[in-house]
């Protein structure tokens, strides 16, 4: 400091101030003055770019800490001050947070304002430092300086943790009835901060909460009503307690409304806004479920409603609050129509905010009262159609979709559609499935449900959702003949345009038009369009080999066009052409169909027609759903099965209905299963819980035989069934080659299950040398075009007759192959053979469990037919 | 109830945040980012309310400056408005047709105003002159313990 030029010539003065001249001259040389904050803030700025900045925070931040390391009283001030605008430009400023605590514990004024704002910044409720601070707090609260308690309470307000709410819950107590309103104000807001955290502190602060309402300060009165209103939600019982004073709140808005101009609280011509909102809400709470109360405050609500100036945000604002209030308490119908109406014209307002709360309010209330919300639809619709801000036409286009109801389906469904046309992109995906989703509830017939569809599919293109593929193809399937030359014909003109950017649009067409070709090129006055076969294969053409078609289009255009094979009259060769020309396509699944479709003209073409016959309606989604949750629930998981002891599952017949179905001649059940070799040989047992045992010998939780492993495995499997079973020793596999030309072909195969793309058929062989026993040969075919894995086949005979299974030829079924398996059945009993089969299996990683039952064994044959040689020793 | 409030430039350098709730620097730091360069990327014909997380955002342009706060569902999103106001207002009359410099260069002065009008993130005076002369009493008290001549240099400068 340069004080001493002005301090005159007084000697002993002089000396004093050298002396203090000089110390400080020492000080500064030992630590620099640190810079200034406004200095700082002016170095930052001038950084040009961020490595310069992070050069000049870094250098600082090194002064600051060197600073507090040195226990600089003089300077903490400061360098905090600093300190916290490098924080806010997002620094790390943690090591300040102890410093705070020494500036609140300063008796200056200046420093326990920087210390507090500093503490409201680093610290929050999650620091540890917790403990100090409290003890700073609670001087603080005590000070008798009004604007150091008013510090320290709007830090508590800022970063009370539960803990510091109960350590100092009774001084904020005291506080709240000091006679000094700066402070009562934020006590009471403290009050609240410390409910919201311990809600059981609440019970201290209920007398002292009360009295708040009889004052005539705003500030008391605005916090007090947010301290009741936060009690009230918080516990029943204080709702209960706070109903009384329902007249004083309506008192206290009454005056506020009616009392003339005070400049203090004047906000464009309402009398204190913030403080009418907050009553408005607290009066929401307490009239809620309450008639008596809501009678009390209908008045003045209606008073509100009708008087408030609405061309300034300041009015809107209480009038949002208002209807909001009106909407909640068991108010009078008239009441809720104005206060519809209200948002009504707020949907009309110029400001835009006023607009969006107005739709986003009317879409809260819609449920309360339909029918007043619905005389604004013109009004919503506008929005909708031309509201320049677009979070305003999101609001209007969810609102839109909830006013849909059987009435005006067919108006709101028209704006809707000429909203998706126009509307930007974010928008398609959610207003088409809504659309379609009305439409399926709505839909007056089935011709305008088709129709809507097809506007959607138009004009919401690629953005349309992959439900509404499905679902219009399921509509169309299921409004069968009676439309689907009609849809055919409608698509027909769609596809006929440039549908590159609606791949939907052409999947849903090209899949009608492959169901209904037919009907599409018969002319009819209905359709008034007239198609020739060339100008179809024209644009499958186009449609297959356009390089905007993505591969799933493809895949139902090439489908389709096989479909049309059967459906057109002269052009068959040129589908064959198209499809061959598939043959090679680059895309695999594209070429498999190929080749398969290809196959069908060259090998199979009378299957042709057959199996591309028009497909039988489709069951709803929502049915199938269902049964095939049915289905799950049925099977008992592996885990269940596993408990049961096979040997131990005695008896308890009554228990099992699939006894019923297999019981012989004695009630007995026979029952083999394959996989594994070392439980393979014949195993009779006892029980007749069939689904035990099935379940018992499930063998999904048990490692699978190694492929590789099998020739080992029959030939002993083979040893143990030499010596299990003598019926059947002449038979062992190493000799089947030999003993099948002795076997003779019955007249005809079985089919025992063909459902998921599994065929299985059984060949019941009669054994020549042995009248009794007969091999049964099964076929599993795969038709599908995914690998089944893990297959697992089981089978269960009446007792009266003996069953054996062999090794199966495989577990793992290619796509288009089969697999075989031999079981040899005795028939001693000479009865008819029925057998339960049980199936287990993986098909495109779903697992797959079906049983069924088969019973139409051709009857034990007394003539032979021909030999199965080479049936036999191809199964091998 | 409040649970923050930001102040960011155009250029989306934060100016001023008070936060209501506790929540990691880290967090913080995410939520600002995001925030900004949301509001930033909006334009002008839009409304001044976005959906964010369960929380409604209220945020209104003054000049340069952009004023962000979070409120909850419960909350009316126009009467956040008229607190904004409220604070541009306080601050306009504190510094006397505020700019964004008297903020980057006063922003312990910002906090100190927002501290009187909001405590916990709910109002707790509505009254403009209460405030300021709050304010003033205490900015009285400081240059009673401090010197002019020595808060040049030994205060907060």
């Amino acid at each position: 400091m340069n004080s001493s030029s002005d301090t005159g010539f007084n000697p002993a003065f002089n000396i004093a101030t050298i002396r203090q001249v000089f110390n400080e001259a020492v000080e500064k040389v030992r630590m620099p003055t640190p810079m200034r904050l406004r200095d700082l803030i002016r170095q930052i700025r001038a950084a040009r770019t961020a490595a310069e900045e992070r050069a000049v925070i870094n250098k600082e931040c090194a002064d600051i800490r060197t600073s507090f390391r040195d226990e600089d009283n003089v300077w903490r001030c400061r360098n905090i001050a600093k300190l916290l605008y490098i924080h806010m430009l997002g620094y790390p400023a943690h090591f300040g947070q102890l410093e705070c605590l020494k500036l609140i514990a300063s008796p200056r004024f200046t420093d326990k304002r920087i210390g507090y704002l500093g503490a409201m910044l680093l610290l929050d409720e999650r620091q540890d430092v917790h403990l100090l601070i409290t003890n700073c707090l609670k001087n603080d609260l005590n000070s008798c300086t009004q604007f150091v308690v008013g510090l320290a309470l709007c830090t508590l307000g800022a970063i009370a943790s539960p803990e510091m709410a109960r350590d100092l819950a009774t001084e904020v107590e005291r506080l709240m009835k000091s006679p000094n309103t700066y402070i009562r104000k934020k006590a009471a807001l403290c009050a609240y901060r410390i409910v919201l955290k311990v809600p059981e502190l609440m019970e201290i602060f209920l007398p002292a909460t009360r009295s708040m309402l009889s004052e005539k300060n705003h500030g008391v009165l605005i916090t007090g009503v947010t301290l009741i209103t936060e009690m009230c939600e918080r516990s029943i019982d204080t709702l209960q307690h706070f109903k009384k004073v329902v007249p004083n709140l309506v008192r206290i808005l009454k005056n506020l409304i009616l009392a003339g101009y005070s400049p203090e609280h004047d906000v464009s011509g309402v009398s204190d806004p913030f403080l009418q909102v907050k009553i408005l809400r607290l009066l929401k709470i307490l009239g809620k479920k309450d008639p008596e109360a809501s009678e009390t405050m209908n008045d003045v609500l209606a008073q509100v409603a009708t008087t408030t100036e609405t061309n300034k945000n300041v009015g809107n604002t209480i009038l949002y609050e208002t209807v909001l209030s009106i909407m909640d308490i068991k108010s009078e119908s008239g009441l809720r129509v104005l206060a519809i109406n209200i948002l009504g014209r707020f949907l009309l307002n110029t400001d835009k905010n006023i607009r969006y709360v107005a739709l986003n309010t009317l879409l809260k209330t819609i449920h309360l009262d339909m029918t007043a919300v619905q005389r604004h639809r013109t009004t919503i619709i506008e929005c909708l159609r031309q509201d320049p801000d677009v979070s305003i036409r999101r609001r209007a286009l969810e609102l839109s979709i909830a006013l849909i109801n059987s009435h005006n389906v067919l108006t709101m469904t028209k704006e809707l559609l000429a909203f998706l046309e126009t509307s930007e992109p974010e928008f398609k995906a959610q207003c088409s499935s809504s659309i379609v989703l009305a439409a399926e509830k709505f839909a007056p017939n089935t011709r305008w449900h088709l129709d809507t569809l097809i506007k959607v599919l138009v004009a919401a293109g690629n953005y349309v959702r992959d439900d509404v593929v499905s679902s219009t193809i399921q509509l169309v399937s299921e409004s069968g003949a009676q439309h689907g030359g009609y849809m055919a014909s409608k698509l027909w003109v769609e596809l006929e345009k440039d549908t590159s950017d609606k791949q939907p649009l052409i999947q849903v067409s090209t899949w009608t038009i492959g169901e209904f070709g037919d009907m599409l090129l018969q002319q009819s006055d209905e359709h008034a369009v007239t198609v020739n076969e060339e100008d179809i294969l024209r644009v499958y053409h186009k449609l297959m080999w356009s390089p905007q078609n993505n591969i799933i289009t493809k895949q139902y255009t090439l489908n389709s066009l096989m479909k049309l094979s059967t459906r057109i009259k002269v052009n068959v060769d040129k589908i064959h052409e198209m499809v061959a020309s598939f043959t090679t396509h680059m895309h695999t699944d594209l070429q498999q169909r190929g080749i398969e479709y290809n196959q069908l003209f060259n090998r199979y073409d009378p299957m042709r027609e057959g199996l591309l016959e028009r497909m039988p309606a489709m069951e709803s989604n929502r049915t199938q759903q269902s049964q095939w949750n049915e289905t799950i629930e049925n099977i008992p998981s592996p885990n269940d099965l596993l408990v049961t002891d096979v040997t131990n599952t005695e008896t308890t017949s009554d228990s099992n209905a699939l006894l019923v179905l297999l019981e012989g001649s004695n009630g007995d059940t026979e029952l083999i299963s394959n996989q594994n070799p070392s439980i393979m040989p014949t195993m009779t047992t006892d029980t007749q819980d069939l689904l035990d045992l099935l379940g018992g010998l499930d063998l999904n939780n048990q490692p699978m035989q190694p492929l590789n492993n099998l020739p080992s495995e029959i030939s002993s499997t083979n040893g143990l069934i030499d010596t299990t079973n003598h019926i059947f020793d002449t038979l062992s596999l190493a000799e089947a080659p030999i003993v099948s030309t002795t076997k003779v072909k019955s007249p005809g195969t079985v089919t025992a299950y063909d459902q998921n793309n599994l065929l299985i058929t059984l060949l019941v062989e009669r054994d020549q040398m042995n009248i009794d026993s007969n091999t049964v040969n099964m076929t599993a075919y795969n038709s599908g075009t995914f690998t089944i894995n893990e297959f697992l086949f089981q089978a269960a005979v009446p007792k009266t007759f003996q069953l054996q299974m062999l090794p199966p030829s495989s577990n793992v079924i290619e796509p288009g192959s089969s697999l075989t398996q031999l079981m040899r059945v005795s028939n001693v009993s000479k009865s008819q053979l029925r057998m339960r089969i049980r199936l287990s299996y993986t098909a495109n990683g779903v697992s797959i469990q079906d049983q069924t039952e088969v019973n139409n064994f051709p009857t034990p044959p007394d003539t032979f037919g021909t030999s199965t040689l080479d049936l036999w020793s191809e199964n091998q | 109830m409040m649970h923050f409030m930001l102040l960011f430039s155009r250029q989306g350098k934060l100016r001023l945040q008070k936060w209501y709730v506790a929540h990691p620097d880290k967090v913080k730091k995410k939520i600002t980012r995001e925030l900004i360069t949301t509001i930033l990327a909006r334009k002008p014909k839009m409304c001044s309310f976005l959906e964010w997380k369960e929380l409604k955002i209220v945020y209104k342009r003054y000049a340069s400056l952009y004023f962000c706060c979070a409120i909850e569902q419960n909350d009316n999103e126009l009467l956040t408005l008229e607190i904004i106001h409220r604070y541009v207002e306080l601050l306009d009359k504190y510094f006397g047709s505020v700019c964004e410099l008297d903020i980057i260069f006063n922003f312990e002065k910002a906090y100190f105003i927002l501290d009187e009008l909001l405590l916990g993130g709910e109002i707790q005076e509505t009254s403009k002159k209460n405030v300021l002369k709050a304010i003033s009493a205490q900015d009285l008290l400081q240059e009673e313990e401090t010197p002019q001549t020595f808060f040049e240099d030994h205060g907060l400068g």
